[in-house]
C-alpha cells in the first residue's frame, strides 16, 4: 500500500467514570488553582521549552487531569521550571506548581532528605 | 573532701550533657564535605582563628547582634549569656583561691555557698563574694525580662515570639528555675552561717521568719536538680545553640560555606538556631500574608526534629531578608535549597532538544536577556537603544531559542538539570568570544556569578549601564522627575548591587528614599522560589511592599528586575519602570557627535579590559 504520511490514530476516547481521577484530586489539595485553567494555551505559547520542542504544558495538564499517565513524567522533564507561563496566565493559575507537583506526584526522582 | 549527695543530680546530668555534646560535634564533624574540610585544614593555624575568638566574646557572649535589634532584648540574652559565663568562671577561680588548688572538686564552684559555710580569709574573699552577689542580679534581672518576654513579646521589640515545642519548654522552665533557686539556696544558707553578701544576705534575711535549718538542704537538691533537669534536655532542645554557635563560629571564620549538598555543617547550622524568632518579624509572608508557620525558625526546627513537610519547605520566597535578620548568621536560604533537593540519576541528559551548541555570531559583548525579560519587552527594546547609542559590537544570546539560565531548577533542588542548563549556556557563550556577559534578570545575574564558571566578567545591566555613564559612552538628560528604586532581592541582598542603579538613577532625576531599602528592601512577592503560595497571597505581599515603596508618592517607581516590574505593574500604585528604560527614555542623543562615535570603539575596549 502507499505511504501517504497519514495513518489511522487510535481513538482517544475517555470515560470519566473510569478515569482515574485520584492523581487530579491530590493536585488540587496543593495547588487549588488548577481548578480555574480554562485551557487557554497561553502557558505554551510562551513557553521556553515548547520554543525548542514539542512540550505543552497544556497537554501535560490535561493529560494529567484525565490519568492519562503514559510517558507524563519524562514529558515533564523537559521543563526548566523558569516560570513563564506563570506570568503569562490570565486566571492567575500557579502553573509553575501545577508541574512541579506533578513531577513530585509522578517521577522517580523525590525529595532527598524529606520523608 | 566537700560531699554532700545533693551534687549527685548535677553532676549526672553534666557528665551525660557532655557525653552527648561530644558525641554529636563527632559526627558532624566527621561529615563535613570535602570543601569544607579544606577550608578547616588550611585556617585552622591562621590568624582566622583569632578572629573566632573574638567574634565569639562579641557574638555569643555579649550578642551584639541582638542589641542591634533591641537594646532590651541584648540585655536580655547577655546577662544570661555573659553573666552565667562569668559566674562560672568567677566560681571556679573563688574555689581555687579557697580551696588553695586548682584540682579541687569540679562541683566545688557550683555549691560554693553551701560547703564554704565559715568565713574563710582566702585571697579576695570579700571581693568574690560580692562578684558572685552581683553576678547573680544581672542574670535574675536577665531572667525577669525573659519572663516578661514571654507575655509581652513587643515590649522587647519582636512582634511576634516563636511557638515552642514540648522539648523546648522543659528546657526552658528548667532554665528560668535554675537562678531564682540558686539565690534562695545561697540566701537560706546565708541566713545559718552570714556568709552572704549584699543580695543573698539581704535575701537571706527576708527569710529569717522561716524554718530556714529545715529548708537549706530541700533547696540546695532543688537547685541540683533543676540544673540536672537542663543540662539533660539541653541537647535536645533550642540551647543546644549554646554550644554548637561556638563552633560554627569557628567553621564559618576558617572559611567553610554551605555548599549544594546536605552536609556536617548543615547540621551544625541547624543545631546554632536559638529559636529567638527574630526571623518571623523579618519575613514577608508573616506580616504581609498572617502565613505564620513556615518561616525560618519552624523549618530549621522541622528539620532538626526530621518532621519536614514539602509544604514547608517549598513555602518561602527566598528573598534574605531573614538571612540578613538573623543574629547567628546563619544561611538560611542555602540550606533550604539543599533541604530541597531531589534525587539524581547518574549520566542522565534532560535538556538535549535544545540544538545551539556553538555560536556563530562573533561579538565583544553578549546580551542575555533572561526569560523574563522576553514577558517585558520594552526592557529588551531599551537595553538595544542603549548598546546602539554606546556603539557596542554584541550579540543578542537568546533573542530566539533561547534556554534558562538554571537558577529556577536549582532553587527548586533539581542540581542536575540545572548543571545541564549551565553546561549548555556555558559552551554557547565560550564560543561567542565576548568578553562581557550583561544580563537583565538578577535572576541569571546570581546565577552566571555563583554557578557558572567564567574567565569573563558578568555585569548585570545596571551595572553595565553605569560603566557606560562613567566612560560617556553615553549621556543622559536630567529631567528631574522624582523616582524610588526597589532593590531586587537577588541584585540588592543577593549579590550586593546596591550603589550602581542609584548613581544612575541620580544623574536622571530626584531618588528619593523609602523606610525601607537597601539589605532590608521587600520581596515584589512575585519570587519564583516559592511553589506553595498562590496569587492572591502575592498579590498580598505585593500591595503591602507597593505601599512602602510609594509612601512618597513618586512619579517613577525604578526598578532593576523584570520580574519585579511584572509584578508590581499589575498593583497600579505608580508608573513602574525598568532602569533600562528610564535611560533609553532619557538619552541625550544630540550630543552624541562623531568624535564620541570614534572614541567608543577605543573606549569599550578599555571597559572590557578594566574588568
Amino acid at each position: 500500500m502507499k505511504n501517504w504520511g497519514f495513518k489511522i490514530s487510535q481513538p482517544r476516547t475517555i470515560d470519566f467514570d473510569t478515569a482515574d481521577l485520584k492523581e487530579f484530586n491530590k493536585l488540587i489539595e496543593k495547588v487549588p488553582s488548577s481548578k480555574r485553567c480554562l485551557m487557554c494555551g497561553a502557558c505554551s505559547a510562551t513557553c521556553s521549552a515548547s520554543n525548542h520542542t514539542d512540550f505543552n504544558f497544556r497537554k501535560c495538564h490535561l493529560m494529567y487531569r484525565r490519568g492519562q499517565f503514559d510517558g507524563l513524567a519524562e514529558e515533564l522533564n523537559k521543563c526548566m521550571l523558569c516560570g513563564k507561563c506563570k506570568l503569562v496566565c490570565p486566571r492567575g493559575v500557579n502553573t509553575r506548581a501545577i508541574i512541579y507537583n506533578m513531577r513530585i506526584f509522578l517521577n522517580d526522582l523525590n525529595y532527598k532528605n524529606i520523608e | 573532701m566537700n560531699y554532700h549527695p545533693f551534687i549527685l543530680p548535677f553532676s549526672i546530668g553534666a557528665i551525660f550533657l557532655f557525653v552527648v555534646i561530644a558525641f554529636k560535634f563527632f559526627i558532624w564533624i566527621k561529615n563535613l564535605d570535602r570543601k569544607q574540610r579544606y577550608f578547616v585544614n588550611k585556617n585552622i593555624f591562621s590568624f582566622k582563628t583569632i578572629f573566632a575568638v573574638w567574634e565569639i566574646i562579641r557574638e555569643a557572649l555579649i550578642h551584639r547582634n541582638i542589641y542591634k535589634k533591641n537594646p532590651l532584648l541584648g540585655y536580655m540574652h547577655m546577662s544570661l549569656a555573659f553573666g552565667w559565663f562569668l559566674l562560672i568562671v568567677v566560681g571556679k577561680i573563688e574555689s581555687s583561691f579557697y580551696a588553695g588548688t586548682f584540682f579541687e572538686e569540679p562541683w566545688l564552684a557550683i555549691f560554693f555557698k553551701y560547703f564554704a559555710k565559715e568565713q574563710h580569709e582566702f585571697f579576695g574573699a570579700a571581693f568574690f563574694s560580692f562578684a558572685m552577689d552581683f553576678l547573680l542580679l544581672i542574670i535574675i534581672s536577665g531572667v525577669l525580662l525573659a519572663v516578661f518576654k514571654r507575655f509581652r513579646s513587643k515590649f522587647l521589640g519582636m512582634n511576634k515570639a516563636t511557638k515552642h515545642n514540648k522539648f523546648d519548654r522543659i528546657a526552658l522552665a528548667s532554665l528560668w528555675w535554675i537562678f531564682p533557686l540558686r539565690l534562695l539556696a545561697e540566701s537560706t544558707t546565708a541566713e545559718i552561717s552570714g556568709n552572704g553578701n549584699f543580695l543573698t544576705g539581704s535575701v537571706g534575711n527576708l527569710l529569717s521568719e522561716l524554718p530556714v535549718e529545715a529548708m537549706e538542704l530541700p533547696v540546695w537538691w532543688a537547685y541540683s536538680s533543676v540544673l540536672c533537669a537542663f543540662f539533660i534536655s539541653l541537647p535536645f532542645s533550642r540551647y543546644m545553640h549554646i554550644p554548637t554557635e561556638i563552633v560554627l563560629v569557628f567553621l564559618r571564620k576558617w572559611g567553610a560555606t554551605i555548599g549544594e549538598q546536605y552536609s556536617g555543617l548543615t547540621d551544625l547550622q541547624i543545631n546554632s538556631c536559638s529559636r529567638c524568632g527574630i526571623c518571623i518579624d523579618a519575613c514577608q509572608l508573616n506580616f504581609a500574608a498572617s502565613i505564620d508557620n513556615v518561616q525560618s525558625v519552624y523549618f530549621i526546627r522541622d528539620t532538626r526534629y526530621g518532621n519536614l513537610t514539602d509544604d514547608v519547605a517549598n513555602n518561602c520566597l527566598l528573598c534574605g531578608r531573614c538571612v540578613e535578620a538573623c543574629p547567628v548568621g546563619l544561611e538560611l536560604t542555602l540550606i533550604r535549597q539543599q533541604l530541597r533537593n531531589k534525587t539524581e540519576i547518574p549520566g542522565k541528559h534532560y535538556f538535549d532538544y535544545t540544538k545551539a551548541e556553538i555560536s556563530h555570531n562573533k561579538a565583544d559583548v553578549v546580551y542575555f536577556a533572561g526569560c523574563m525579560t522576553h514577558l517585558t519587552p520594552t526592557i529588551i527594546i531599551a537595553m538595544k537603544k542603549i548598546f546602539k547609542e554606546a556603539g557596542v559590537n554584541y550579540w543578542f544570546m537568546d533573542e530566539d531559542k533561547g534556554i534558562c539560565c538554571g537558577r529556577p531548577m536549582r532553587q527548586q533542588g533539581y542540581i542536575q538539570q540545572s548543571k545541564d542548563l549551565i553546561s549548555k549556556n556555558m559552551r554557547l557563550i565560550a564560543s561567542s568570544g565576548a568578553k562581557l556577559l550583561v544580563t537583565s534578570c538578577p535572576i541569571c545575574y546570581k546565577s552566571f556569578t555563583e554557578e557558572y564558571v567564567f574567565d569573563i566578567p558578568v555585569m548585570h545591566h545596571s551595572q553595565y549601564i553605569n560603566t557606560l555613564l562613567e566612560k560617556k559612552l553615553i549621556k543622559v538628560n536630567n529631567t528631574g522627575i522624582s523616582m524610588v528604586f526597589h532593590d531586587p532581592c537577588e541584585l540588592g541582598r543577593g549579590s550586593g548591587i546596591f550603589e550602581q542603579p542609584r548613581k544612575i538613577l541620580k544623574q536622571i532625576g530626584e531618588l528619593r528614599s523609602c523606610k525601607i531599602e537597601q539589605e532590608n528592601s521587600l520581596c515584589c512577592g512575585g519570587s519564583l522560589s516559592n511553589a506553595v503560595i498562590e496569587l492572591e497571597t502575592q498579590i498580598k505581599i505585593r500591595n503591602h511592599a507597593l505601599e512602602v515603596l510609594t509612601e512618597s508618592k513618586p512619579e517613577i517607581l525604578a526598578t532593576a528586575c523584570p520580574l519585579c516590574k511584572k509584578s508590581f505593574v499589575h498593583g497600579n500604585k505608580a508608573k513602574v519602570m525598568d532602569i533600562a528604560e528610564i535611560v533609553a527614555n532619557n538619552l541625550n542623543s544630540h550630543s552624541n557627535n562623531c568624535e564620541r562615535k570614534q572614541k567608543s570603539s577605543n573606549e569599550q575596549k578599555i571597559v572590557l579590559e578594566k574588568n
